[in-house]
């Protein structure tokens, strides 16, 4: 027993070592970059520092101030995008996994194996006939086309599946039917808050790929005003070496990520919960 | 999730290509109403461009890819009357809105929306059709083809390049020109390259720093790779990187790299001597093993005063928006000199877009903009670049008043004028832009000794053949 | 498991599936059938001039299956390998930690929290701060002979280890967290009596996570593997950035992706087409092989669903 406990000090004591470097790791990256954004271009081009410099304002200022760069309007933009995608993502995901999960039909079978086997489909094989179906559609240049399409997304189905399978009994739909709610109902206020903690982590998924999806939206949008924060960030870098100011663009970058990061820091608890809690186990 | 989110990420370029799709869809809806009134089509006919004197259109939609334009164009016009707010509209003093279109050049964004616009110009309404466009020095042959026919001839808008142009420099002319010798753009600037260089390494190594004498150490490449072991023994090296010489020889190759109506790519003998002299220089110490390429952070150390870079071949531009933010010491340090061969790099083209309404304007624009020497001068010295008028720098190379603090107050334009009048650049192609980039980027495994010569080659063949699928094959010298 | 009575309330069933179908068949699989078509086509763009679209067959398929697509495969499987390895072990240990409560981690949600960040960031800025990382004059290759660890400055992206090392930490970085995340909610599932009697038994931990642990996390595992996998076959912006789409030194991180983005980007929609149709198998038959490993000894995932839904629809008959 003597021994045991030695050698459970010992795992533990490596355990704490090796997170606290892998933590090091991760949160090195966002420091770099804040402290990125409070240097100078100068200051940047000639090398790292891990010493904050005094530009931060400035950078801020020239971000916020810049009015050929439309910074409150893209991050406005990326909310709604986000958010929306987000929505709708994890509630029609919900919705069919649902449908899929309660309902016997003849073709239960059929649809869930298309839809396990479209989750190996990569995106960017439909990328050219996308633009040309949304562009017939009147859609090109829209925020629409950004937002609609996650209605359809396999792997959110997948693991909102996975997680009725876990935690809900059936013996519950059949409950309200006998009290008379409707299938619809039954499902809006009976099965979506049983599945909040899945839909937090859903959500907070959805929301952060939308957000730093540069793909799609650049392949759609066309006026600046429509703009998400990704494609600005771009515009940022890809300015001529004459107005290529450095700080501006990390300055960018922090204030995407900002949202984000609270965002998540908030949810967290509640997103790990909802992993632990059901996610995709047995 | 995790491939939803991985795929979403899907970042930077293959957009650029994506959004070109878009040009192929026929017809987008939205000008769909419009395009039956359209009477005055695109078929580049002479006769049906000149004739629309009277009715000009209250638009005018310009594309580029940054601001340059649009700044000199505030700074010089006299009919510019208001930006607004967000930048995206200019006013003209006649009420005539500037409508700007920005996208970044970066991966070849701007290019394949520019291509998408233009492919469906034809069909858009007259407020919604391209009037102007930019284009650069890269890829402006490809907008001036003539059978392509987007960029209308100057003479088609009442300019006579001949007379109305005439104390521009002949090769930024000849590079506007499309295969009958036909002018379909202009430009206000000219870019010849000088060699600018460090005042205390050419003290410490080579016994002065007076450009004319420095001058003589570097006037052809031979004596430069003398001067080059010189340095070299001081710690020094002559320039940063390989790339940095990549223009003086892939600028003067005797012929463009894919001729007219080929679909063969010709690689120069003066590319394969870069490659041969790069990977020597390189061997013997004479560049820095730890840059590769430009526009990189370590490029931009080299420019630093701990570094131990000498000096860079560089236009007008290059000094005051490359070298000037990226240098930490004081005013005076550097100096220029003409390096061992003439010749531009870059350079910024204004054209009329074939469909355009607003034809006057343009015309108006293109004259203040590239014919008039006095905006020329004033933009010249606002912008620090080398204006597109023969008289005018003439006289800034002859004004001992006029010098540059950068450079200890030496005036440039005393090299870069004659510089500029020893420019020839006939041998342009469409296929520059790719050539170029891939010819630098696949021999660099090569001048690290990651590949062998034979390797490279293939591996650069294999590159342009996906950049240009026309392609059937490359000929080596 | 509760007794599953067949509800029969079929046309509910059909009605919910409709958003989800009608999406799908609008924005993706138009858009594949789009896609396919052209593959078949000479279709391109050369400066402003469209060639074709004239029908050629199969010829795209024929020029795009040469030695540089298994050269692509190869790269793309290496890069995906060596950042999936170390991502899966460190998932793996990271996730028996936090799962194990006789270790007493402190901050356990901190540590939790933390791991997922990266996550966050945009992959485009992450390149970005990796290419200034380790460049040549950069601050890793600075710290390094600052410390005596090396005399002259390591050129990580000039070699072909260098540079596919990079993409697979970066990818390792990125992923680990969620990993962790995913496997540690498997983990917690299973039964803490499993633990408790195997600990009885006098099984050592590195025993209990052999042969208790991983057989009863497999079919999360499985599903790690293919999102992992999927993605892997995706990889396209990080090596993008930190190449210049190039994948450059001697194309050895030059992706499948990549490849196709050169295709579209020239643009060549008829070898692009015919690429995407590759991917498209390739991805089929990868999956595949990862649903059959599933299904051997899945107790639940998506065979499970498969086998309930044809036991129901036999009871249904």
């Amino acid at each position: 027993m003597e021994k045991g406990s030695k050698a459970l000090k010992i795992r533990s004591i490596i355990a704490h070592v090796v997170l606290v470097i892998l933590s090091f790791m991760c949160l090195f990256f966002f420091y770099i970059l804040l402290i990125n954004a409070t240097r100078s271009h100068a200051e940047l081009q000639r090398g790292f520092s891990i010493i904050p410099s005094t530009h931060f304002i400035e950078n801020f200022m020239n971000v916020a101030n810049d009015g050929t760069f439309p910074m409150i309007r893209g991050v406005f933009n990326s909310i709604i995008v986000s958010g929306g995608s987000a929505a709708l993502c994890i509630y029609f995901s919900a919705l069919t996994a649902y449908a899929l999960y309660v309902y016997d039909f003849k073709l239960k079978k059929v649809a869930f194996t298309f839809i396990m086997a479209i989750l190996v489909m990569p995106t960017q094989v439909t990328a050219l006939g996308f633009l040309r179906l949304i562009t017939n559609m009147g859609l090109y240049d829209s925020l629409i086309p950004l937002i609609i399409p996650s209605i359809a997304s396999p792997a959110v189905f997948y693991f909102m599946y996975s997680y009725l399978q876990s935690s809900l009994p059936l013996s519950l739909v059949e409950a309200a039917r006998i009290d008379g709610s409707g299938e619809f109902r039954t499902f809006n206020t009976i099965v979506l808050p049983i599945m909040k903690p899945a839909l937090a982590v859903q959500a907070i998924f959805t929301f952060v790929g939308s957000w730093n999806n540069y793909f799609v939206p650049a392949l759609v949008l066309e006026t600046k005003s429509k703009f998400t924060v990704p494609i600005l960030i771009a515009t940022l870098r890809g300015a001529d070496y004459m107005n290529m100011d450095m700080g501006k663009v990390y300055m960018m970058i922090a204030v995407a990520i900002v949202p984000i990061i609270i965002v998540y820091l908030v949810l967290s608890k509640s997103i790990i919960a909802g992993i632990t809690l059901g996610g995709v186990k047995e | 999730m995790k491939r939803r989110v991985l795929s979403f990420l899907l970042a930077a370029s293959m957009v650029a290509s994506l959004a070109a799709c878009g040009g192929t869809s026929e017809g987008s809806s939205t000008d769909a109403p419009a395009a039956e009134e359209q009477t005055q089509e695109t078929s580049g006919d002479t006769a049906e461009a000149t004739e629309p004197a009277g009715e000009e259109g209250k638009i005018i939609n310009v594309y580029s890819w940054n601001e340059e334009f649009k700044n000199r164009l505030e700074f010089v016009y006299d009919q510019y009357d208001k930006t607004s707010e967000d930048g995206t509209i200019t006013y003209l003093k006649d009420g005539t809105e500037i409508h700007w279109t920005i996208n970044p050049n970066q991966n070849g964004v701007y290019q394949t929306k520019l291509d998408e616009a233009l492919l469906k110009q034809a069909d858009a309404s007259a407020d919604e059709k391209i009037d102007i466009f930019l284009s650069e020095t890269d890829y402006v042959t490809k907008y001036t083809d003539a059978d392509a026919d987007v960029a209308l001839p100057l003479t088609d808008i009442g300019i006579n390049p001949d007379t109305d142009l005439a104390d521009q420099y002949p090769f930024t002319k000849v590079v506007a020109s499309d295969i009958n010798g036909v002018q379909r753009g202009t430009t206000w600037q000219a870019c010849p390259c000088l060699f600018v260089y460090r005042r205390d390494i050419a003290k410490d190594a080579l016994g002065t720093d007076d450009p004319d004498k420095v001058h003589e150490m570097v006037k052809d490449w031979a004596t430069m790779k003398e001067t080059a072991g010189k340095l070299k023994d001081k710690g020094y090296t002559v320039m940063a990187s390989y790339a940095d010489t990549f223009r003086a020889y892939g600028n003067s190759i005797s012929k463009p790299w894919v001729e007219a109506g080929s679909t063969e790519i010709n690689v120069d003998q003066q590319i394969v001597n870069w490659i041969n002299d790069s990977k020597e220089w390189l061997d013997a110490g004479y560049f820095d093993p730890k840059v590769k390429g430009q526009w990189n952070d370590d490029w931009y150390k080299t420019m630093g005063s701990k570094s131990k870079s000498f000096g860079f071949l560089l236009p007008a531009w290059g000094i005051d928006f490359v070298v000037k933010p990226n240098w930490d010491g004081k005013d005076g340090s550097w100096a220029a000199t003409d390096g061992p061969q003439a010749f531009n790099w870059g350079g910024s083209f204004i054209h009329a877009c074939t469909g355009t309404d607003n034809p006057q304007h343009i015309k108006d624009i293109m004259l203040a903009f590239t014919g008039n020497k006095e905006n020329l001068m004033a933009v010249t010295k606002e912008f620090v670049e080398f204006g597109n008028t023969m008289s005018g720098m003439k006289e800034i190379a002859e004004d001992d008043s006029f010098g540059a603090d950068f450079l200890g107050g030496e005036n440039p334009y005393k090299y870069f004028t004659p510089a500029a009048d020893k420019i020839t650049m006939a041998t342009l192609s469409s296929y520059d832009q790719g050539c170029v980039e891939l010819i630098q980027s696949s021999f660099t495994d090569y001048f690290d000794g990651n590949v062998d010569f034979e390797k490279a080659k293939a591996n650069f063949e294999t590159a342009i053949k996906e950049r240009y699928p026309e392609i059937t094959a490359i000929n080596w010298p | 498991m509760k007794g599953k009575k067949s509800i029969s309330r079929a046309k509910w069933g059909y009605i919910f599936l409709i958003p989800f179908f009608l999406t799908y068949f609008i924005f993706s699989f138009i858009p594949l059938v789009d896609t396919i078509r052209n593959s078949f086509f000479e279709y391109y763009r050369s400066g402003l001039k469209i060639v074709g679209p004239n029908f050629v067959g199969l010829k795209n398929y024929a020029e795009v299956m040469g030695p540089d697509f298994l050269q692509y495969v190869g790269n793309t499987f290496i890069l995906w390998i060596i950042g999936f390895i170390p991502q899966i072990v460190v998932a793996l240990i990271l996730a028996a930690w936090f799962t194990d409560a006789r270790l007493k981690i402190h901050g356990l949600q901190f540590f939790k929290v933390v791991i997922y960040l990266p996550n966050l960031i945009m992959a485009s800025a992450f390149a970005m701060l990796f290419f200034a990382l380790f460049s040549n004059n950069g601050p890793i290759n600075n710290i390094l002979i600052d410390c005596g660890i090396i005399k002259d400055h390591i050129d990580f992206f000039g070699s072909v280890v260098g540079s596919r090392s990079i993409v697979g930490v970066m990818n390792f970085l990125m992923w680990f967290g969620n990993t962790s995340i995913m496997l540690m909610a498997a983990m917690m599932g299973v039964s803490q009596d499993v633990f408790e009697a195997a600990a009885l038994d006098g099984c050592t931990p590195t025993q209990t996570f052999f042969r208790i642990t991983l057989p009863l996390i497999r079919p999360i595992l499985a599903y790690t593997l293919i999102t992992s996998l999927i993605g892997g076959l995706q990889m396209f912006d990080v090596p993008q950035i930190l190449t210049n789409g190039q994948g450059n030194p001697n194309r050895s991180v030059y992706s499948l992706i990549m490849w196709l983005n050169n295709f579209l980007r020239a643009p060549d929609y008829g070898r692009a087409g015919a690429l995407s149709v590759y991917l498209f198998i390739i991805s089929g038959i990868l999956c595949f092989f990862v649903y059959k490993m599933m299904n051997d000894d899945d107790p639940d995932g998506s065979k499970k669903a498969a086998k309930k839904a044809r036991k129901a629809g036999r009871r249904a008959a």
